[in-house]
């Protein structure tokens, strides 16, 4: 890596007018949602009339300090990728607030919301499909600067060649197009386009999901190697447990659309108090036979419930091993049981 | 690209050959006179005579490598001396495939069609592309909406009533009831002055739209799929959140990548547009290409049909070939080496 030379976010020399870094007091979280909702409408019948909604994400709250990384993690279909979205705007919240630096951007629209595109950016899940097969890499990274107004010219291309070279790619690949690179390369050509406005805030939609277990680590060492080096904030989505604990400083657990658990990443792992999460971190399999063998698995029966009709109560009544009449009737409150651990249960002490 | 394209020019002869035959030996199988329609005076030795003169005295295969000498050899030769005006040879005695009907040769009949055909199908079609492109992108951007239910219903009956049916209504109601458009398309018409203009205009309006509308009716279809598929990429998200604008998004990146089917749609329509379109120009009395096929057929006259449906078959392999190498260049997925 010979990427020294990359900008850090904030003194960049094109910084646009609506990047410049805010006034930053270190106890506002960089990112911070309230009760964020995020409905689909279900349509059906001749007429396509609304029929229902998919709660994919049904009010969550959590924020993410400066400089750390969340993990987000769930089992497929909990709205874990829809929350990463919905909190970038690329869908309108239902309900709730988004709160980028203190200032909510949940209603902000049309060019209010373009301007601010440049703070926050995504990392997707799937290396093929997220580039467009018509342009080459060098656009595909150019582009935002063009569209932002940020470089011109050789600054341009200077730049694109940069950020090539920040993710381990040779520069001169910049007018060749995504279908000429493997998976993991594609990936690092998505991250140099994240990475081209200089963003604040990023959410990596499990990054490494549809890469090759080799390509894996890799990926996650150059993401970590960016934020140390730009003191980038991270929204870490996945459902790999062990990747989430190697990258993570925090972890927040979801469940059909509810957050059920956040804590830092050490208490998480060594004493998970909802139910869920007991539930999740036993499913990893530990690399020891003798205690694999005689380890108890929490085995959670029946189905994930569909999101269009969550029971009433609790989200994970229907499953918990210890749930009661209670859990059938009351939703529980999301509390902070510690400093800076919360769970959403009845039975947490 | 170049060496793709020769070498599929190269697999383009024996097709043509094999369609050439098949062409040939269906029409020469086909029970038909050339000499029925003359007057039923004429006693049969005369017949046999003007049989014999038009070559049918001669065995199969000799007329069928005679035809396809004239076709390929000959008649090539003459448009080249025609176009650059020199003499290769002994073009006196080169023989051209004539018209049983008229004696005159086919290409010169079809070389006196082509404007009329081109001017009013083509013109169709290049509004069929203008009507269906944004259509097509709107229907597929608000799909579901309003304008996205009606152009749905408008294209499902563009596509399913036949030319001839609103030709026919067009004509009753804009000449026969309004009297506002001439219903017989006249091709002796030059285009001097304005006034001459607008009756070109106004004779053009009707064949124009009644085929424009056919034909936008299927494309806007495969625009609006087009669409769909690409809206729906994951590209189309990671542009959104690059923070480009709502029109960047949709005709630089969807519409560009969604363009790359429907161009070849329409490069394969293409071959439609000389073929003319044969009821259309019936209906509207314009003495095109597919007109001239039509009287071709009626008249028994085999040489103009078997060398028009041939040239029909060349152009199908042609745009065959363009809409393939269309789709190397739009595409950087696709190359051929």
């Amino acid at each position: 890596m010979t990427a020294d030379t990359m900008n850090v976010p904030g003194n960049a020399p094109g910084n646009a007018p609506g990047n410049a870094p805010s006034p930053r007091s270190d106890t506002t979280p960089l990112m911070r949602v309230e009760n964020l909702k995020m409905h689909f409408p279900i349509h059906a019948g001749i007429f396509r009339r609304q029929v229902g909604t998919i709660k994919a994400v049904d009010g969550i709250t959590f924020d993410i300090k400066r400089g750390e990384t969340l993990g987000l993690v769930g089992e497929s279909g909990c709205g874990k990728s829809t929350a990463g979205r919905v909190m970038l705007r690329l869908y309108d919240a239902t309900e709730g607030k988004i709160l980028l630096d203190g200032v909510d951007i949940a209603p902000f629209k049309g060019e209010r919301l373009r301007k601010m595109r440049p703070r926050m950016q995504m990392v997707f899940q799937d290396p093929h499909a997220s580039l467009n097969p018509r342009m080459t890499v060098g656009s595909i990274i150019a582009e935002p600067l063009d569209e932002h107004g940020l470089l011109k010219g050789a600054e341009r291309e200077e730049r694109v060649e940069e950020l090539l070279d920040a993710v381990g790619l040779n520069p001169a690949f910049a007018n060749r197009y995504p279908h000429e690179f493997s998976g993991g390369q594609r990936q690092r050509i998505g991250i140099a386009r994240a990475f081209a406005l200089n963003p604040e805030f990023i959410v990596c939609d499990e990054p490494i999901a549809a890469l090759d277990v080799s390509i894996q680590a890799q990926v996650v060492n150059l993401l970590e190697d960016l934020q140390a080096r730009f003191g980038l904030t991270y929204l870490f989505i996945s459902h790999d447990l062990s990747m989430v604990r190697h990258i993570a400083d925090r972890v927040a657990v979801m469940y059909l659309g509810k957050i059920v658990e956040l804590a830092s990443r050490q208490d998480l792992y060594a004493t998970p108090k909802h139910p869920y999460t007991q539930a999740l971190l036993s499913a990893v399999p530990i690399p020891n036979p003798a205690v694999e063998a005689t380890r108890e698995h929490i085995v959670l029966k029946g189905d994930l419930p569909s999101p269009a009709n969550p029971p009433a109560g609790c989200n994970f009544c229907t499953r918990c091993p210890i749930a009661t009449d209670l859990c059938r009737v009351e939703d529980p409150e999301w509390r902070e049981i510690e400093p800076g651990r919360h769970v959403a249960c009845h039975y947490v002490e | 690209m170049f060496r793709y394209a020769i070498r599929r020019l190269l697999f383009a002869i024996p097709t043509l050959l094999v369609i050439s035959f098949i062409i040939f030996a269906l029409l020469d199988l086909a029970p038909s006179d050339p000499t029925a329609q003359l007057p039923l005076t004429i006693p049969e030795e005369v017949r046999e005579m003007i049989k014999l003169s038009l070559g049918l005295g001669e065995p199969f295969h000799i007329r069928y490598l005679r035809w396809l000498e004239q076709f390929l050899v000959n008649e090539p030769l003459n448009l080249i001396e025609q176009f650059w005006g020199i003499e290769i040879g002994n073009s006196e005695d080169r023989l051209r495939v004539r018209s049983w009907s008229t004696r005159a040769p086919v290409v010169d009949l079809i070389a006196a069609r082509l404007p009329q055909t081109l001017s009013v199908v083509g013109v169709s079609y290049i509004v069929a592309i203008l009507i269906a492109v944004p259509i097509g992108v709107i229907s597929a951007y608000k799909q579901y909406s309003i304008f996205d239910q009606v152009g749905t219903f408008i294209s499902m009956i563009g596509f399913s009533v036949p030319t001839f049916f609103t030709g026919t209504v067009m004509i009753v109601i804009f000449s026969v009831v309004l009297g506002w458009l001439p219903s017989i398309y006249d091709t002796t018409l030059e285009v001097r002055d304005y006034d001459s203009f607008v009756a070109q205009f106004k004779q053009m309006i009707m064949p124009v739209m009644v085929l424009g509308l056919f034909n936008a009716a299927q494309l806007s279809r495969f625009m609006r799929s087009s669409m769909l598929d690409n809206l729906n990429q994951e590209y189309v998200r990671t542009a959104r959140s690059k923070g480009m604008g709502e029109p960047v998004v949709i005709l630089i990146h969807v519409l560009r990548n969604s363009m790359i089917p429907v161009v070849t749609v329409i490069a394969l329509g293409l071959p439609t547009t000389f073929a003319g379109a044969i009821i259309t120009e019936q209906i509207f009395r314009i003495n095109g290409v597919g007109q001239l096929l039509i009287g071709a057929i009626e008249g028994a006259d085999i040489p103009t049909v078997q060398t028009v449906t041939f040239i029909f078959a060349v152009l199908i392999v042609v745009f065959n070939l363009i809409a393939d190498l269309l789709y190397g260049m739009l595409d950087p997925r696709i190359r051929y080496d």
